[in-house]
């Protein structure tokens, strides 16, 4: 990180001090603030402002974790943290992997996360802002209301110290705008969703954020349920997202060594079609989900993960590392200071290919776009790999888009997808997730609806 | 010991708070403190992997102008911290003038739900742990194909005190227990899984009232009956859901259209329609705070408002919706115990808590036995709605196909997909077996709160189920 905090600094590196013989001790402390503001039909409906705090700490003691965390920055309170998690330490099994990263020589990638002008950025600006969206999104269709418009931004300072000799500190802002809609045409009502990010508000694109929530949610009016049918379906960039995601889990090393991975024991065998290139890099600024140090404080770096269709390797903690007989690839995650690290991609990318959707769409005679999926969570297996989603979109005839269907699924498996991909779109769109947006082209695909 | 001994905050200071919340002319203002404490374990592969324990503790504040919310939170519990985040939350919803000085509070309102017996700080983390070790031998006992478990427990104790400005006071206490098992078996088709889980609001004595072998023995069995699983069939079915293992359906398919802020706003089916009949007249809905040890069971709401029972749908007439203090307000109406919010860093909305269908009058086994092609499904996982279509999923992770009125082979993984106002009317059958089904949480706008749901074995007469089957 490339702006230092040492006030928080100092907390993490108190408390790593404090480490008994015989005890690693690692500990993240960290702080926050979050500004929310959300207008209706013109009015300001609620304005959140909130700052909180926090520390984790894990200590390991022959092989055995314990952990603790505490929502407060008290002194009185880190004291009983870290006795909490030395306590905690007695009752893990003991664990010839267990450990914490040792620095690894590899340098971090300097990247800017932290922007003065949304750090310095009015709060009525904030709430003007908000209120201009929600008044695009109603002018770009008459048949179009709003349930809500939203802005938000965070602040974030964290720091990082261990036993192994790790310390690391930095801070970072972030903001976005949202608003979702509502279109009527008789007895129906569809949803739509609209949205924009940038370092600071002055990056917004507010006309495209109206403009797409509003055609999300006409687009939509008078769709119907489509038959059921095997057929070639286009994923819109946002859907791509979505999908490529749910793959994180297979290379996550833990996973593999732990036989949780549809991709166990397969690096070297083509799993997917020829002109399919995966990578996972956090080095590069683009990548909503960019970042400089994975969540044990060892850099963030590019890892391939599979070339021209070819499985390359797992990404790794130090801990998955260690069970697999291999070095960390920096892939240790983390959600804040009351989580233990975790393992997987941080910022995945899919080579683009050479058309835009519309020429992608030209080459089908029959087949559908999804615009947009849902049950996620539910319908899509990732140790199995069943994949079944709900669905919408646009039927595609004779190499144009046609009309809209709803109510329906997609299903087949993830490792079928991957060879059934039969062109890769060039409309990258660095969407707010983990992974990067473009249009897929995938055959052989069960439509399931009436 | 007097009524106000146990607070987390004394309710002179509250009271002070409360004042400077409405020190900008705003018309209410409420501070939510909060002091939790959890516990988690987590086994897998064998090992114990961590103990953590976490400590949560804060108040929000918020304050109400006109159709204006202001909300801050903070960490801090001094007199002092209180009255910066009141300041703060006061100008939010308002820069304009007037005031109030003083806000009298009632004597303390506390509505427990729950008995605990065994408290989870009573309990040593030695006993915690080897719960896991049980449910690990007891799942890896099951067949020679489960090649992984892995297992969570999880108890947390939380202290609520919520006052405002129209004089509530209130308190709860409210203590969870919590234990999953995930199972991976392994065969010539590949992996599959299973999954059980056991949660209730009561203590540690939730393991002398139930048998976490019998718990991981099911999450095992799961994962190797659908190893010889078939693709599930794509299109549409007649389908039959097992009790307890479906109450997701109806938080899905009309549960969140229930609620009043999604109603004020025009985004659910279901806006308008009080009064007529919007499901089969078989179905009778309820939500209830008040159910004993159930997971999604509370003393009071994140509002002050004491738990109860509501009648949402009555013989298939929509008899009402769910209610927090805001909606209720502009509806000059009472709140119906539904404000919930995830932690004191969030602002409270309508939410559900224990949702679901009471007893109709068919055998269950003669629902299944009348259904001459179809699919059973045995366990839900997860759903999503949109409220404002009516469209919604739902995962199944344990199913089978009926074929001649015969429960036959297992089926893989996939998602349902109706219309919510549609599935309502088309359930034809309801048995009169009644269960509650497992411990879930209900995301919503962000938020996560404990829910609990339920139902008998009931039959949708069509229903799209998201295989690869022809």
């Amino acid at each position: 990180m490339n702006v230092e905090v040492p006030e928080l600094q100092a907390i993490a590196d108190r408390i790593v001090a404090q480490a008994k013989p015989g005890e690693q001790v690692e500990a993240y402390v960290g702080r926050g603030g979050e500004t929310s503001v959300r207008v209706y039909e013109g009015e300001l409906e609620h304005f959140v402002s909130a700052q909180s705090d926090g520390v984790g700490i894990r200590i390991i003691k022959d092989g055995r974790t314990g952990t603790a965390y505490a929502g407060t920055l008290d002194i009185a309170a880190i004291a009983e943290v870290l006795a909490e998690a030395r306590d905690n330490a007695q009752f893990g099994t003991q664990d010839e992997f267990a450990g914490l990263a040792t620095p690894d020589g590899v340098e971090p990638v300097p990247q800017k996360f932290w922007d003065d002008d949304l750090a310095n950025y009015a709060t009525e600006g904030k709430v003007d802002l908000t209120k201009d969206l929600e008044r695009r999104a109603l002018a770009a269709d008459s048949r179009v209301r709003t349930e809500s418009a939203n802005y938000d931004d965070g602040w974030d300072e964290s720091a990082f110290a261990t036993t192994s000799g790790i310390r690391t500190s930095g801070r970072s802002n972030s903001c976005y705008v949202s608003v979702v809609t509502l279109a009527d045409d008789g007895d129906e009502t569809q949803t739509g969703f609209g949205f924009s990010v940038g370092d600071s508000p002055k990056d917004f694109n507010l006309d495209k954020a109206a403009r797409e929530a509003a055609d999300r949610a006409t687009r939509l009016l008078g769709a119907t349920k489509p038959a059921t049918k095997r057929t070639t379906i286009v994923l819109d960039p946002y859907v791509t997202s979505q999908f490529i995601s749910i793959l994180s889990s297979a290379f996550n090393g833990e996973n593999v060594s732990k036989g949780r991975s549809i991709f166990a024991e397969r690096i070297g065998e083509q799993v997917a079609v020829p002109f399919f290139t995966l990578v996972d890099d956090p080095t590069n600024k683009l990548a909503y989900t960019a970042t400089d140090i994975d969540g044990e404080g060892l850099a963030a770096r590019r890892n391939v993960l599979i070339k021209d269709g070819v499985l390359q390797m797992f990404v790794h903690s130090s801990y998955s590392a260690r069970r697999m007989k291999t070095t960390s690839t920096g892939n240790a995650t983390r959600g804040g200071f009351a989580g233990a690290p975790g393992v997987g991609c941080l910022a995945m990318q899919v080579a683009p290919g050479s058309k835009s959707q519309a020429e992608l769409i030209a080459d089908i005679d029959d087949g559908v776009l999804i615009q947009e999926v849902s049950g996620l969570h539910s319908g899509v297996n990732p140790i199995s790999g069943d994949f079944s989603t709900g669905a919408s979109g646009m039927t595609i005839v004779n190499g144009a888009v046609g009309a809209p269907i709803r109510e329906f699924t997609i299903g087949s498996t993830l490792q079928r997808m991957l060879q059934d991909i039969v062109a890769i779109g060039n409309d990258i769109d660095w969407l707010p997730m983990r992974a990067v947006g473009l249009s897929l082209v995938i055959n052989d695909v069960t439509i399931s609806g009436s | 010991m007097s009524n106000n001994d146990a607070l987390l905050i004394a309710p002179d200071v509250l009271s002070r708070v409360l004042a400077r919340g409405r020190s900008t002319g705003a018309d209410f203002s409420e501070v939510f403190v909060e002091d939790k404490r959890s516990t988690s374990a987590g086994l897998d592969d064998g090992k114990i992997e961590q103990v953590s324990s976490g400590r949560d503790r804060g108040a929000g504040i918020r304050v109400v102008k006109g159709d204006t919310t202001g909300f801050a939170h903070t960490s801090d519990l001094t007199e002092k911290g209180l009255l910066a985040a009141a300041e703060a939350a006061a100008v939010a919803a308002s820069r304009g003038g007037g005031g109030v000085n003083s806000v009298a509070l009632g004597a303390v309102v506390r509505h427990p739900v729950n008995t605990i017996e065994k408290w989870p700080d009573e309990i040593t983390k030695r006993e915690k742990v080897a719960l896991l070790q049980r449910v690990d031998a007891a799942a890896r006992g099951v067949h020679k194909a489960i090649v992984q478990v892995s297992a969570g427990y999880g108890d947390s104790r939380k202290r609520i005190l919520i006052a405002n400005s129209e004089g509530v006071l209130a308190a709860d206490e409210q203590v969870r227990t919590l234990l999953r098992v995930s199972v991976v078996a392994t065969g010539d088709g590949g992996m599959q899984t299973g999954y059980q889980s056991l949660g209730h609001t009561i203590g540690f004595e939730v393991f002398d009232q139930n048998d976490v072998e019998e718990l991981a023995i099911a999450a095992a069995r799961q994962a190797v009956t659908k190893l010889s699983a078939r693709p599930a069939p794509s299109g549409s079915l007649p389908v039959v859901i097992k009790h307890g293992s479906g109450g997701v359906l109806f938080h899905e398919a009309c549960g969140h259209g229930l609620e009043a802020d999604i109603i004020s706003k025009g985004a659910s089916v279901y806006k308008d329609k009080k009064g007529e009949l919007v499901a089969s007249p078989l179905v009778t809905l309820i939500d209830d705070g008040t159910m004993t040890a159930e997971w999604g069971a509370i003393g009071i709401d994140d509002e002050g408002h004491p738990s109860q029972r509501n009648v949402l749908i009555q013989d298939g007439v929509l008899t009402d919706y769910m209610w927090d203090y805001l909606r209720a307000r502009n509806e000059g109406r009472r709140q119906s115990g539904n404000g919930r919010r995830q932690s004191y860093q969030h602002l409270p909305m309508v939410r559900m808590t224990n949702t679901f269908v009471l007893n109709g009058p068919h055998d269950p086994a003669a629902i299944v036995r009348d259904t001459k092609n179809g699919v059973y499904v045995a366990k839900l996982g997860g759903g999503q709605v949109d409220t404002a279509s009516g469209d919604f999923v739902f995962g199944m992770t344990e199913a089978y196909l009926i074929e001649n009125g015969e429960i036959t082979e297992p089926l893989r993984d996939g998602n349902l997909i109706g219309n919510g106002p549609q599935v309502l009317k088309d359930i034809d059958l309801l048995g009169n077996d009644f269960a509650m089904g497992n411990p879930g949480t209900c995301g919503k706008d962000g938020q996560g709160v404990p829910v609990g749901d339920g139902q008998p074995t009931l039959r949708v007469k069509s229903l799209t189920i998201g295989g690869t089957a022809t």
